[in-house]
């Protein structure tokens, strides 16, 4: 079955019928005695944009390392793109990407040769027309010969999401995409990755602290807190839930321990 | 439609992308490259001069000339080797880039053979000089003739074990562990025996030294220069050493990445 993704009036389709783009079951991450993971579940459906919700320490930048088979789970299952995850990391990691704040590119390099190696990496065919495509779309053209360390916060996360999308991702993962950017420039970032996900049918796993982007961006969210879901549905459900009239009110709800039953 | 074209195995464009990205950080940065040239050329030049005041004043020397800047030579290839193979790893590091890399298609193999390509091409870009230098002292490594190709190959091998071994280190325990990069290679120099035979040390360390291929390698080229001898025995000895030492860095290196992989150090690299 197929639904229509009316969210800022998207065209791109949420299929729930398909197997699911990301299929986490009873993770468990143990770090010595600290849960950072604590007996998780969730499915992620095709097509979707599911916001990870949660404050710092809440266990979201561990789960998204597990589901990209960087940290490994200490019990539980993980399945992405139908394969197991990490045994079969091979088969599918070509076939997703991700950006993070913790990992940059290589600073000494030029934005065009930082891509390259990347494109070259994940064997995208006609490389050369790919980073002219991805230099347009995100206007990178001006400085793709600059070193990647001279660039702004700005220009950095847009080569960042460009690296990200080089091999067009089916399954995009992005941690905090817009961190310390200027309203404009996140602004400009979220339309493109809405823009992408319409254009290719891709499910995006976002996890951020900025509540207005996960209400412009997702079809669902997933609130965190201390390695645990707190609260799983669509940010109008939520919002419903709990009486509140933004994610941020929401947010602070679950951060200081007030339930939806408690809300006003 | 896909970008993307699917590949199993080893592939060959991932190792070539490695290398492409090891030789752009290379070539944009001249320090980098003077690096690889500086300290070879003063090595050959401190001890080209020592080798020829000894040979001038002992008889010993002056028999055998060349031992000094020939044992130069052979521990630059080794140390070279290993510091060029682990320095590429170290870039990954203090670039921040590991988790892009590990997230991509790239395998721990591919990923490991371009660092020995690049060890191949730093040690090119630093021993061509020396070998050049050395000729002013008189001395032509070329002279070696077919046995320096063993020489090089069990040279080259153990630098490459020891390299994996410390990038795993590193991998694990983060950038805690960089001196080891540097270090680890001297902790072998004096049982490797490079500037005396073998039978120098106490019965005991022997056997330790019999147990590092270099020192195979050290003894052959003495063998060759006081007898004019090439000793294959030796030689293969030191290649039979460097596959099982080979084979155990490698595992060494699988084991500490899953260990990296249980703790979550991956993503975070750092201190």
């Amino acid at each position: 079955m197929t639904i229509e993704d009316t969210k800022s009036g998207h065209a791109a389709t949420v299929d729930r019928g398909a197997s699911a783009a990301i299929d986490v079951a009873h993770l468990v991450k143990l770090y010595k005695t600290n849960r950072a993971v604590d007996d998780i579940s969730f499915k992620i459906a095709r097509g979707s944009i599911t916001g990870l919700l949660g404050g710092n320490g809440a266990g979201k930048t561990t789960t998204i390392a597990m589901i990209m088979g960087l940290t490994l789970p200490t019990s539980g299952k993980v399945s992405v793109l139908g394969c197991a995850m990490p045994a079969q990391s091979a088969e599918v990691l070509g076939r997703m990407n991700f950006e993070s704040p913790y990992v940059d590119m290589p600073m000494r390099l030029t934005v065009r040769q930082n891509l390259t190696v990347f494109g070259k990496l994940y064997a995208v065919s006609d490389l050369k027309g790919r980073i002219a495509q991805l230099a347009e779309e995100l206007d990178l053209t001006d400085f793709l010969d600059r070193a990647s360390g001279k660039l702004s916060a700005g220009q950095k996360t847009r080569v960042a999401l460009a690296k990200a999308l080089i091999n067009a991702p089916e399954l995009l993962l992005l941690d905090e995409p817009t961190a310390s950017l200027d309203p404009d420039t996140a602004d400009w970032i979220r339309r493109h990755i809405e823009t992408y996900r319409r254009s290719n049918n891709a499910t995006i796993l976002l996890a951020s602290h900025n509540m207005l982007e996960v209400e412009r961006l997702c079809d669902r969210v997933i609130i965190m807190k201390k390695g645990r879901i707190e609260d799983d549905d669509s940010p109008e459900q939520i919002l419903l839930r709990y009486n509140r009239t933004t994610l941020e009110d929401v947010f602070l709800d679950v951060a200081r321990g007030r339930d939806w039953e408690q809300a006003p | 439609m896909s970008l993307v074209e699917r590949s199993h195995g080893i592939a060959m464009h991932r190792i070539n992308a490695m290398v492409l990205r090891y030789w752009y950080l290379l070539v944009s940065s001249w320090p980098r490259m003077l690096e690889l040239v500086y300290w070879p050329a003063l090595q050959i030049i401190t001890w080209g001069f020592l080798q020829n005041y000894i040979s001038q004043n002992a008889g010993f020397f002056a028999q055998a000339g060349g031992t000094l800047i020939g044992a130069v030579i052979l521990w630059d290839i080794l140390f070279r080797g290993q510091l060029g193979f682990s320095i590429s790893f170290l870039e990954e590091m203090w670039a921040r880039n590991l988790g892009n890399l590990m997230m991509s298609p790239l395998k721990p193999i591919e990923f490991l053979i371009s660092l020995m390509i690049m060890s191949l091409i730093r040690l090119a870009i630093g021993i061509v000089p020396m070998v050049i230098l050395a000729m002013f002292f008189n001395f032509n490594l070329f002279a070696f003739g077919l046995p320096l190709i063993a020489f090089f190959c069990n040279l080259i091998f153990t630098s490459w074990s020891l390299g994996i071994f410390v990038s795993g280190l590193v991998l694990r325990y983060g950038l805690g562990a960089e001196s080891f990069v540097w270090t680890l290679m001297f902790g072998l120099m004096p049982l490797a025996c490079v500037y005396y035979p073998v039978s120098v040390l106490p019965a005991w360390l022997q056997y330790i030294a019999w147990a590092l291929p270099p020192t195979y390698v050290f003894e052959g080229m003495r063998a060759l220069l006081f007898d004019h001898t090439f000793r294959a025995d030796l030689m293969l000895t030191a290649l039979a050493i460097n596959v099982v030492l080979f084979i155990v860095s490698f595992a060494i290196f699988l084991g500490l990445l899953n260990s990296a992989r249980r703790a979550g150090s991956l993503i975070s690299g750092g201190e």
